[in-house]
């Protein structure tokens, strides 16, 4: 069912997105970018040691990577470097494997949906493999 | 309703595409991508695959009887090309992979030959990636300069000069996004002696080309756009200009003779045609188009440009939907972008309706920089297509407003 994939959070966080615009005193960035649509998302982050205080994002993009963008920065927020690699890590086994769901995923969890829709999986993890550039200090990052 | 419409019976034509009769998602599949590719009629198929239980072995040179039908039948499909473009020899006409290849091969061997530091190349804004990188590529290598005839709001291309630095004006027949149709004949004249190659890609399948009437030095064009197999293309070069490009690959059946001190080059077309080609994909080549003649590819151009009216009326009273290219000579194909909605999330929810449309940059980056859109939704239609198939895009682009009010 198309509904299980626009879900009612994705849409909402699609339209409004949350932690949308530029961020003051960024200690890390980086920019991802999707060549199959030329989606573009620029991502900044607030560091504290190795907290991650703060996160807001910039770009255009559809309607499932905007969404993934809004609530990867909600979620970031509090989360240590290993905290949100591990986060990565669980949000892309959701997306690409039939394991059952992992735990502790809280609101991305709405994300299972897009297992049934490979060509889409890029879009709901441009935000993150951007997160994984910007903390490992690289600028920029492509899904290819 | 003209009579060339009237006797286009687009139900009785779908009967003769096999993969058309299936259901995506639970829905009547409804193809519109068809600049991307076209589907296959049954003779196409049924041609290679004839081929291969009866006919098939390598061509040229063989003195058995296989290799004698195999050459015998490549070589009429060849002729059949020419007639069809209405190119004046055979020789003219020479198999690559595809419209891609065609074009490297000009940039390659005439490009390289002919153009040198300072001099320049002329594209238009709306080109395909695959005729614009290889020209780059080119003027990377010698020092040349790439210019870009600018294109309007409607999509339709402005004024350009030639210089005597000016050695080649490289252009589209039909914009694979815009839908435009291009003055070939009027650029040729301006061209005043330059040579203009055509990327005629979305053009063939669509609409009579006759290469002398255009007047064009080079046309390119695909296979698998008009209906015939994958993996194939077709190069129409004047021979004058053609003799004196060296060769684009060597190897067997490019060769006069060979010795380890001098090779001499195999005459026109054989000098381009390197190693053993796609020989099926000939045979299933020269099928397409006795299709493509036999329905008449002018009653097939007016029947799409009915359907382009219909399609065009339909999708202008959606809501929030913007076509973008509103050229006045335009071929079948619509992209457009809906307020507020991504072009993927359109092509998405219309999969699941059975829809199949394109979405993205369409491979011609620059000309979505143009018109300020990342992406858009491009419906391209084919003489396959009917009013019901519009009518079901209407109604799904009304299913992806009512998910995203």
């Amino acid at each position: 069912m198309i509904d299980d994939l626009y879900q009612e959070i994705i849409l909402d966080h699609s339209k409004k997105p949350r932690n949308f615009g530029p961020l003051e005193n960024a200690s890390a960035h980086a920019e991802g970018f999707n060549p199959l649509c030329g989606d573009r998302l620029t991502l900044e982050l607030k560091l504290d040691g190795d907290t991650v205080q703060d996160a807001r994002f910039r770009g255009a993009g559809c309607a499932i990577s905007v969404a993934s963008a809004s609530l990867m920065t909600e979620a970031l927020k509090g989360k240590t470097r290993e905290q949100a690699e591990q986060m990565f890590q669980r949000f892309h086994q959701l997306l690409t494997t039939d394991a059952p769901q992992p735990e502790d995923l809280g609101k991305l969890a709405v994300f299972s949906g897009v297992r049934e829709y490979p060509m889409r999986v890029k879009c709901a993890t441009l935000a993150w493999h951007t997160l994984h550039a910007a903390l490992q200090n690289q600028e920029k990052v492509s899904t290819e | 309703m003209t009579t060339a419409t009237k006797a286009f019976n687009a139900a009785a034509v779908r009967e003769d595409f096999p993969i058309l009769h299936q259901t995506v998602h639970g829905h009547p599949l409804v193809y519109l991508d068809n600049a991307a590719s076209a589907q296959k009629p049954r003779a196409v198929i049924d041609a290679i695959s004839q081929f291969y239980s009866s006919d098939y072995s390598n061509i040229h040179r063989g003195v058995h009887s296989l290799s004698e039908r195999s050459t015998r039948r490549y070589e009429e499909a060849r002729i059949k090309i020419q007639h069809f473009i209405n190119a004046p020899s055979p020789r003219e006409i020479i198999f690559v992979r595809g419209t891609t290849e065609a074009i490297n091969l000009v940039a390659q061997t005439f490009g390289r030959k002919n153009v040198g530091r300072g001099d320049e190349i002329l594209i238009t804004a709306l080109e395909h990636h695959s005729n614009i990188v290889p020209w780059q590529m080119l003027c990377e290598e010698t020092g040349a300069n790439l210019r870009i005839i600018p294109v309007d709001d409607r999509g339709d291309i402005g004024d350009f000069e030639v210089t005597d630095r000016t050695k080649l004006i490289a252009v589209a027949h039909i914009s694979n996004v815009l839908g435009t149709i291009l003055p070939v004949r009027e650029i040729v004249r301006r061209a005043n002696g330059v040579p203009v190659l055509v990327d005629g890609a979305q053009a063939v399948p669509h609409m009579k080309v006759d290469v002398q009437e255009l007047g064009c030095d080079f046309y390119a064009f695909s296979s698998h756009k008009l209906y015939g197999p994958t993996g194939l293309g077709v190069l129409y070069g004047k021979a004058e200009l053609l003799e004196k490009m060296p060769p684009y690959q060597g190897g067997g059946d490019m060769i006069a003779s060979v010795t380890f001190e001098k090779t001499t080059y195999n005459t026109l077309p054989f000098k381009f045609e390197a190693g053993t080609p796609d020989i099926a994909g000939v045979i299933g080549l020269a099928a397409a188009i006795e299709y493509v003649e036999e329905l008449g590819i002018e009653n097939i151009a007016a029947y799409e440009m009915e359907l382009l009216d219909y399609a065009t009326r339909a999708l202008s009273k959606v809501e929030g939907l913007r076509i973008i290219g509103t050229a006045k000579h335009k071929a079948a194909t619509i992209s457009f972008v809906m307020q507020g909605i991504h072009p993927h999330d359109v092509g998405t929810i219309l999969d699941r309706q059975g829809i199949a449309v394109r979405t993205g940059h369409h491979c011609a980056q620059p000309l979505m920089d143009r018109f300020g859109v990342p992406a858009t939704t491009r419906a391209s239609l084919a003489f396959y297509n009917t009013r019901e198939e519009i009518d079901a895009l209407v109604r799904g682009l009304a299913k992806v407003k009512e998910i995203f009010d």
